[in-house]
């Protein structure tokens, strides 16, 4: 008798997959779908934040990837993709779920993310079992891809080479002959700052270490005037790389402020305001948006310009939209296309190594200037 | 050595972020000194004056090109509006977060929870200002104030700090003098309120004796808004001068200086008015001595170790509790 519940239950739920399944099939496009080579309502999905602290760098990139989703379904109305949002704020412990979660679907086939180096390493191993590939259009930490995780890719550089170029930057470009060197104590300033220090060697007059959150640097200004530094480098986000701007200006000091991918963003000059912010440099390993991108970029955000990580979220999307044209269907099918892609994207030549990291990276310089970032410019030879 | 080299500069610097502290820090002692609470919604009552300046200058049009006077004139139009929204969200949270609670006499732990709620919420809100705007459908109209809700949101109007006289190796700018003459003036005139009128006798009597200052005719109801009114208008201010100074504050501004704020309140002896500008003052002189001392990283360890050595030596704090004694 009481197996009686469990097997009307069961009766129900299958009852209720064979609907929910044709409700998703079903609608517009009444043809059978096996008739075209193409794979037709596959899914994929988004992770990164997309509210919380961080949600300004998730929209970005998943604006970016909605814009070439769009591009793709209007050319194939007969057979759309599907992309799914998966909001982790960023956060390792609310990805981790997530991330199961998304796995146990079959119908997601790739993964655009997830954004954050910290995410990504607390999630590369299950999708890894699952064999579900993910390309990160973001997550900069180099030690990502040594994990030996096969879905692992990366559509951008890592921290490595972006120390080096901001550097040689540094060295050669700005020809600094005192640099002082800060860090927000973070995992991704501490080695972003590291990096650029090794690189810099006698150059570096000094260097400090600040608090994420803090919001008066007082002692640090009167360190950095004192060290008579011309150019200062800080390893950090937006949020304090403002205020340390603003306040290093307001102390007087009149040297050049460098910084990296974490403070390329409009928040950065809020902070700061703009006569502080003009004449800083920003280092970063995503690709600006050219004008076309940006006016196809508009219409699907609602207007917002297109931020760090918008032309490498697009590029990520490109990269399994063209799977899909190839009528590759399965988890096993996209990852072997990814690992043998190599084609051209608004961003770069897009082909990845063994280990999921771009052949090729090239680390761009931006400027601030009138109050706004200027499109960045490589930095040659790094 | 760092510290002496740069000695006056890392005092000043210290003096000015320490008043700011000072004057925050007002608003825990008092609301302690009254009901024996402590009121940890008050950061978020700071952090809606910081708000209130700023979206004053927005209405006021400030730009980055206004001239000084115009300046002068919009932060004080924002400072008579930040005192009134802080001592407005301060009377609002007494209203809501803890009369009803008082008025069942409930224990005072349950009042701690309640003002960590109401910090969470008051926080929240400004958090998700964007969204509920959006929810109410009105971000088109006021999208400047609204955007990016989660992120800092700067002044309009740009302050450069002039030059006023130089000790030793460093030009004190009018910034530095400002901030630290204002708090010195509001922290005496608070003071000597709370000592000559009668509504400030009302006070010091209910904080000595709720129930003889009822039979004396008290209306303790009246005094303990008067006294949440006086830490928001305080905390108004506050928010100008750090405003002025910063230049910076988001949803959860809040909460690190409301921390600090407390600290210095505890480290001055809570509940003493007086003691909450010394330990303001103590703790912001501190922590620039430390971190030129150690680190910059290790400023607040350097503060709070001298917050528990003054607490060894004194357990009252430096001038001791005594909002109701007859010190103050």
């Amino acid at each position: 008798m009481t197996s009686k519940k469990p097997i009307w239950a069961a009766a129900l739920a299958a009852a209720g997959l064979v609907l929910s399944a044709c409700g998703t099939t079903g609608g517009e496009s009444a043809q059978p779908e096996a008739g075209a080579s193409k794979a037709c309502n596959l899914e994929f999905a988004f992770m990164g934040p997309l509210t919380g602290d961080y949600a300004n760098l998730g929209i970005n990139a998943v604006n970016g990837a909605k814009l070439a989703l769009d591009e793709y379904n209007k050319q194939n109305a007969d057979c759309q993709v599907v992309l799914r949002e998966f909001d982790s704020q960023g956060d390792p412990e609310k990805a981790t779920p997530l991330a199961s979660e998304l796995v146990n679907d079959q119908k997601i086939v790739g993964l655009v993310g997830p954004m954050f180096s910290g995410e990504t390493n607390a999630t590369g191993e299950i999708f890894n079992e699952a064999k579900l590939v993910t390309v990160t259009p973001s997550a900069t930490n180099p030690d990502l891809s040594k994990n030996g995780w096969d879905t692992f890719h990366r559509l951008l550089g890592t921290d490595e080479p972006q120390g080096a170029a901001a550097a040689k930057y540094i060295k050669e470009t700005l020809a600094a002959k005192k640099v002082f060197v800060v860090d927000d104590a973070s995992e991704y300033g501490k080695f972003l700052a590291g990096k650029v220090e090794k690189d810099l060697g006698d150059l570096v007059a000094g260097t400090d270490t600040i608090q994420q959150k803090q919001t008066d640097f007082g002692p640090t200004v009167t360190k950095v005037k004192a060290s008579g530094a011309d150019a200062l480098w800080f390893g950090g986000y937006y949020a304090e790389a403002g205020l340390l701007a603003k306040q290093l200006k307001a102390g007087g000091w009149k040297g050049t402020f460098v910084s990296g991918d974490g403070v390329l963003d409009p928040g950065f000059i809020e902070g700061a305001g703009a006569s502080a912010a003009n004449g800083s440099i920003l280092t970063c390993p995503c690709a600006p948006a050219d004008a076309s991108f940006t006016e196809k970029y508009k219409a699907i955000s609602g207007g917002s310009d297109p931020g760090t990580y918008s032309t490498e979220g697009f590029d990520t999307m490109n990269v399994f939209l063209q799977a899909v044209a190839e009528g590759k269907a399965t988890r096993a099918d996209m990852l072997d296309w990814v690992n043998n892609y190599d084609a051209e994207g608004v961003t770069k030549q897009i082909k990845f190594d063994q280990s999921g990291e771009l052949s090729q990276v090239t680390i761009y310089a931006y400027k601030v200037e009138g109050g706004k970032i200027m499109p960045g410019t490589p930095i040659s030879g790094a | 050595m760092f510290l002496f080299e740069h000695f006056f500069e890392l005092t000043l610097t210290g003096l000015a972020l320490g008043s700011v502290y000072g004057l925050v820090a007002l608003g825990y002692t008092m609301v302690y000194g009254v009901l024996q609470l402590i009121n940890f919604a008050h950061s978020e009552v700071f952090m809606y004056g910081t708000f209130a300046v700023v979206w004053t200058l927005y209405v006021l049009g400030g730009t980055p090109t206004t001239s000084t006077g115009g300046v002068i004139g919009m932060l004080l139009a924002s400072l008579v509006i930040a005192m009134v929204v802080s001592g407005g969200v301060a009377l609002l949270l007494e209203r809501v977060a803890y009369r009803p609670l008082i008025n069942r006499n409930a224990p005072k732990l349950v009042a701690l929870i309640s003002a960590i709620g109401a910090s969470f919420v008051l926080a929240e809100v400004i958090g998700l200002r964007g969204r509920i705007a959006g929810a109410l459908g009105l971000d088109d109209n006021i999208g400047r104030f609204v955007q990016r809700s989660r992120d800092a949101t700067g002044m309009p109007v740009e302050i450069v700090p002039q030059p006023v006289v130089r000790i030793v190796d460093y030009t004190v700018t009018n910034i530095d003098l400002l901030v630290i003459l204002s708090a010195l003036l509001m922290m005496v005139m608070v003071d000597q309120y709370i000592r000559r009128s009668r509504l400030g006798r009302g006070i010091r009597a209910v904080a000595q004796d709720p129930e003889s200052a009822a039979l004396m005719g008290v209306n303790s109801t009246r005094i303990v808004q008067l006294t949440f009114l006086l830490g928001g208008l305080m905390a108004g201010a506050a928010a100008t001068l750090y405003m002025i100074r910063i230049g910076v504050t988001r949803f959860d501004a809040g909460f690190i200086l409301g921390v600090k704020a407390f600290t210095a309140a505890v480290m001055g002896g809570i509940g003493n008015l007086r003691g909450a500008l010394v330990g303001g003052l103590v703790l912001g002189v501190a922590e620039n001595w430390g971190s030129a001392l150690i680190g910059t990283q290790w400023k607040d360890v350097v503060a709070f170790c001298l917050l528990v050595l003054i607490l060894l030596f004194r357990p009252t704090g430096l001038l001791g509790e005594s909002l109701g004694k007859a010190r103050v």
